[in-house]
């Protein structure tokens, strides 16, 4: 624990929001919009936080807590996550297996969440979430083994401050085989086009809108604030692991770190711009594609 | 330099597994005409010298232009778009090309090359494409795509044998370009004439379905 790592933890708390902003800023552009403001996703926060609640009566205590725990899990998760070329606020040997169950965690709380309101449309979208997740994880898991593997550590703060660019010199293909499966698995993730549209308000093509349909007031903001938190906690792992310079000076580490993640929402932008979202029956194929190039890599840098 | 070869060699496996999980068949046409631009750019960059010159540009200018225009062609002609219903799913097949991958690299660390291979993935991704190309014929039911899966075939064996072109003689490279032509070269035709034939008959009875229950409409 440092006090550095703390800043940064507390910036990513506050700034998640904001990028989401830039990608809706950038659909905008290219869309030739003029889009909403910048700040647009976190007003939204303030707004929901104000409203009451209502709760359905065939709902129980599952309900109210699935929003919550989600959002626990992902703040949770964020502290493992390294930060602005720092490391996490918390980082001990293994801690990826715990980011990654907490992602895990979360998932399963908005999907009993969606599974307790007894609506068919939220049991669909239940269904699909985990599906997709059940193709998803082998393929994060195989990244990080690939990741563990190249670094000889298993923590992720460990593992992301020894990427260079060294690393990339002497294991390139691997490491971008890596980086392009966590780039897809982190659209995925995070709900965005190729797998899910999170613009679309159609219960029968989407995935995670779906699930959160019955959610109001403070337990939408909830939801919608941990969702900004996972797109900036594996926005964070892309980013080290694509731009891996470090100064060692904290301010210019923070303007790298910065300028990284804004790429990844506007590369993330243009690709909702310039991609249709795949039908799903496509979906696994390319969540077995991302798989593949990081069992790919493992063999890589397996020799 | 090495870097620029081992990035080449994991952009013909990720053709590899590409091309297993398509269905449309024109991009899996673009996909191996790839395949054939990075394998002449691999004879390239390996051995620098008028040898080699010749073959890795016979193979951009063949596997790259030549052998993509004729299968197009047939394409456009056979009015097929994509794969329907194949012996064995996109997403099994996507599966069975990461355990491809595995095996051939499992088995290349253990076969005993008697030369010095500038890369040590060279193998392995040979091997990768050889079995790709084997299964592709085995598992898909359109005459095209099964000429797409002899093409990675013999890439493979190509890509075997850039690995020691120098030792090579030229003839032999060229020999194979050309029995190669000839063979996707009558591949090319008989996809034309076997769909032909069977889009014929397809077509005669669709439209004498629709006409017979225009005329029952008629009579009602």
């Amino acid at each position: 624990m440092d006090a550095l790592s703390f800043v940064y933890w507390v910036i990513s708390l506050v700034l998640a929001p904001l990028l989401l902003g830039v990608i809706n800023k950038t659909k905008a552009f290219w869309a030739g919009r003029l889009g909403p403001p910048l700040l647009q996703p976190a007003y939204d926060l303030i707004k929901l936080l104000r409203k009451g609640a209502v709760y359905s009566k065939t709902t129980t205590f599952v309900f109210r807590a699935g929003p919550v725990v989600s959002l626990a899990a992902i703040v949770m998760a964020l502290t493992l996550v390294p930060l602005g070329g720092r490391a996490g606020l918390l980082s001990f040997q293994g801690d990826l297996v715990l980011f990654a169950y907490l992602l895990g965690l979360m998932r399963f709380f908005t999907v009993i969440a969606a599974l307790d309101t007894g609506s068919s449309f939220e049991g669909m979208g239940a269904s699909r979430e985990v599906q997709f997740a059940a193709l998803a994880e082998p393929a994060l898991f195989v990244g990080f083994a690939v990741l563990a593997q190249e670094t000889t550590s298993l923590s992720l703060s460990q593992i992301l401050s020894v990427i260079s660019i060294e690393t990339w010199g002497q294991s390139g293909p691997a490491l971008a085989l890596v980086a392009v499966a966590l780039f897809i698995l982190f659209l995925a993730e995070n709900a965005r086009i190729p797998v899910d549209d999170p613009n679309t308000h159609l219960e029968l093509t989407m995935i995670h809108e779906v699930m959160v349909l019955d959610h109001g007031g403070p337990d939408l903001a909830f939801i919608l604030y941990g969702a900004a938190l996972k797109l900036w906690a594996l926005g964070a792992i892309v980013t080290h692991i694509m731009l891996p310079v470090r100064t060692g000076i904290f301010w210019a580490d923070g303007m790298i770190f910065s300028a990284g993640m804004i790429g990844l929402a506007i590369v993330t932008g243009v690709v909702e711009s310039v991609m249709a979202r795949l039908r799903l029956t496509h979906v696994p194929q390319l969540l077995l594609g991302a798989g593949v190039m990081a069992v790919a890599a493992l063999v890589l840098v397996w020799r | 330099m090495t870097v620029g070869i081992e990035t080449i060699l994991v952009l013909l496996l990720m053709t590899n597994v590409a091309l297993l999980g398509m269905s449309r068949l024109g991009a899996c046409v673009l996909i191996v005409a790839l395949q054939g631009v990075l394998l002449g750019v691999l004879t390239l960059l390996f051995h620098p010298g008028v040898h080699t010159l010749l073959v890795g540009l016979g193979s951009i200018a063949l596997k790259g232009v030549a052998f993509p225009w004729l299968l197009g062609r047939a394409l456009r002609q056979a009015e097929v778009r994509r794969e329907v219903e194949p012996f064995v799913g996109y997403n099994l097949s996507i599966v069975i090309g990461a355990a491809i991958v595995a095996l051939s690299f499992w088995i290349g660390s253990r076969l005993p090359v008697a030369f010095s291979v500038v890369s040590p993935f060279v193998v392995p991704t040979a091997l990768c494409m050889l079995l790709t190309g084997f299964f592709l014929i085995v598992a898909r039911k359109k005459a095209l795509t099964q000429v797409l899966g002899y093409l990675v075939l013999e890439n493979g064996v190509f890509s075997f044998g850039v690995a020691f072109a120098p030792e090579a003689p030229l003839v032999v490279e060229l020999g194979v370009f050309l029995d190669l032509f000839v063979a996707v070269f009558v591949m090319g035709i008989a996809i034309f004439h076997i769909s032909r034939e069977f889009d014929h008959i397809d077509t005669e009875q669709l439209s004498m379905l629709r006409d017979w229950r225009q005329g029952g409409d008629q009579r009602d």
